[in-house]
């Protein structure tokens, strides 16, 4: 059987196993009772952050441009969803809310990924990565600025706060944000979009859409040479990879019940460490943003009981990863024993 | 009726007249060489026919269809591949997938096949495996087809890129400098698999080379560019024996 898979769709199925085998080690945790509150409440977090880096690394690594506004898309995805969970709360069941919620906040996201990719995309590495950034903060400006309610006389938008007319509610409100929006998002859930979004990008990757996109990044005259149309599929995997964000920013907004657009979730800062797991996993190593996204998530909060040198051994394990991953003596090492591991499990 | 006509093609860049007045016809099925000095305007010539450059002035006309002013895309969807003098592999792509993304625009299926693996999807990409690694088989290249492209030694290197090129399914193929780098054997080999290429893919085949005495063996036609102008066009023999170019070129 294994012998009949192709190498790239074997290690496919490799990290969809890593990602369900963790996500089976939690619920024997949970179910033991090993599992503390406090972990319990990293668990989302850590997934919807592991969605985020491998959305990233499919614009770095897959198609090679340096983005820097994926906290922007997260932040469209949270809160439109929220918007729409928010309003609809008592009139939908749940499950259905969220779905709905999932989709506009997906699908949102795709849309702004596709408006600014168009000018976006015909800019060239570091100028690309500034404007992104800059576009990711005046997303996030907005929404932290914003009014937005409704009463008997409609729909109020506006960026100084007002007083509503009779009944009504408000919505977003201004730097307060959005409140109550209903806790929908749970591990299992996170876990099964997490799959979903390895899925997609996978897929992609394996086919010729995928090999098109890597084409561009690894010589973009030569692409042109043979015929492939750049523009296009620099947005279509703009676009995918915004649109993985948002579906991020759902969960987040899911998670809590007080949603605002402040630098500590939305800001650059969200945007380069999202990037910082990107790079230590491996850019363009879809399973290693996952990996590196858990253990430099998790780390820090496990090691709280170690206060004094929770930073130091941070950052000795960031640097650890780092050699780990990109030293060429280590790289050599692992190509060489992986593959005769890999060579004698084939068999 | 000529596969390629190209009409007083001209471009400067600022006061430079890289190419001036630059005419040539191609006929299918010929094997054409493009020979000059360094920075003669070869290489120009070709990133004018590609759509890389567009011209100041001229017409490009293939197989009756005047191409000129279309973009690289458009033109190799017209049927003009090409190589680079300085090789431009995807080299983060192994060896087979730079024949695939070759193969891109002949094999079709749609995003929705993509994500969910359909039928079509398995089948296609079957084919395009088949008809890759058939490719690659021509040029020796079937045993590296999982190697990653950047770690070939570089003549094979210059037949991947040759390979990519043809998987387009061109008119008509473009070869900048195919040749340079590479030892007297492996230049030997190259020139087998280009005639090789020509006679079982009923190529037509434009091809620069900076070493005259290479081009002499196998072309049947040349033009000489010396600063951006035809010095001299023709039969082989009769090119190599003309005077101005034997000073223009022998003598440098
Ligand atoms: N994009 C460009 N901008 C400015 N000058 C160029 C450009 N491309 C080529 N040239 C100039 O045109 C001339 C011809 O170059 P090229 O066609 O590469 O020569 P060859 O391939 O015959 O060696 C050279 O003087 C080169 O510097
Ligand atoms: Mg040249």
């Amino acid at each position: 059987m294994l012998k009949k898979l192709s190498k790239t769709s074997r290690r496919d199925y490799i990290t969809y196993g890593i990602v369900i085998a963790f996500y089976l080690i939690v619920q024997l945790f949970k179910v033991t009772g090993l599992l503390s509150s406090h972990m319990e409440g990293l668990l989302v977090p850590l997934t919807y952050y592991s969605l985020a880096a491998v959305s990233l690394n499919l614009t770095v690594g897959i198609l090679g441009e340096l983005s820097l506004g994926h906290a922007g898309f997260m932040c469209i995805g949270a809160f439109s969803a929220s918007l729409f969970s928010v309003y609809t709360k008592g009139l939908l069941p749940g499950g259905l809310r969220f779905f709905i919620a999932l989709l506009i906040g997906t699908i949102l996201a795709a849309i702004f990924g596709f408006l600014i990719g168009i000018p976006v995309l015909r800019l060239k590495g570091d100028y690309l990565a500034i404007v992104t950034l800059a576009f990711g903060e005046i997303i996030k400006n907005i929404l932290a600025a914003v009014y937005f309610g409704y009463d008997e006389a409609g729909l109020h938008i506006s960026f100084k706060s007002f007083q509503l007319q009779g009944e009504g509610k408000m919505l977003i409100n201004g730097a307060m944000g959005i409140q109550g929006t209903p806790t929908d998002s749970n591990f299992t859930i996170a876990v099964i979009l997490l799959l979903l979004a390895l899925v997609i990008i996978q897929h992609l990757i394996g086919s010729r859409d995928g090999r098109a996109i890597m084409s561009i990044r690894d010589n973009r005259i030569a692409a042109e040479s043979v015929g492939i149309n750049i523009t296009k599929y620099k947005m279509l995997a703009f676009t995918i990879s915004a649109a993985i964000a948002g579906s991020a920013g759902v969960l987040f907004s899911h998670n809590t019940s007080t949603l605002t657009a402040t630098s500590t979730y939305f800001g650059y800062n969200v945007s380069i460490m999202i990037l910082v797991y990107v790079v230590l996993g491996g850019i363009g190593n879809i399973r290693g943003s996952i990996i590196a996204t858990t253990i430099l998530y998790a780390l820090p909060e496990l090691l709280r009981g170690l206060n004094t040198y929770r930073m130091l051994i941070y950052s000795i394990v960031l640097i650890a990863i780092m050699l780990f991953n990109w030293a060429p003596k280590a790289i050599e090492w692992r190509k060489k024993n992986l593959s005769s591991i890999k060579g004698r499990f084939a068999k | 009726m000529a596969l390629l006509q190209v009409d007083n093609l001209s471009i400067s860049f600022g006061g430079l007249r890289a190419v001036d007045d630059f005419n040539l016809t191609i006929e299918k099925g010929e094997l054409y060489g493009l020979i000059g000095p360094n920075g003669a305007g070869k290489t120009t010539v070709f990133n004018l026919l590609t759509g890389v450059y567009q011209p100041n002035e001229g017409l490009i006309t293939l197989d009756g269809q005047n191409i000129t002013g279309k973009s690289t895309i458009e033109i190799n969807q017209c049927g003009i591949a090409r190589t680079f003098q300085n090789i431009r592999l995807f080299k983060d792509l192994s060896v087979i997938d730079n024949v695939k993304v070759g193969l891109h625009n002949q094999y079709h299926y749609s995003f929705m096949d993509t994500m969910l693996r359909t039928g079509k999807y398995r089948r296609t990409e079957k084919e395009i495996t088949e008809k890759a690694c058939a490719l690659l088989e021509v040029f020796g290249l079937q045993d590296e087809k999982d190697f990653l492209s950047s770690n070939l030694p570089y003549g094979k290197q210059r037949k991947l890129e040759i390979a990519r090129a043809l998987a387009t399914n061109p008119k008509l193929l473009l070869l900048d400098e195919p040749a340079a780098g590479m030892n007297p054997n492996e230049t030997g080999e190259l020139m087998d698999t280009i005639a090789f290429v020509r006679k079982n893919f009923d190529m037509t085949i434009l091809l620069i080379e900076h070493d005259m005495k290479l081009v002499s063996g196998i072309c049947e036609k040349l033009t000489v560019l010396n600063f951006g102008r035809v010095l001299c066009q023709g039969k082989t023999s009769d090119v190599l024996n003309n005077p101005e170019v034997i000073t223009a070129y022998l003598g440098e």
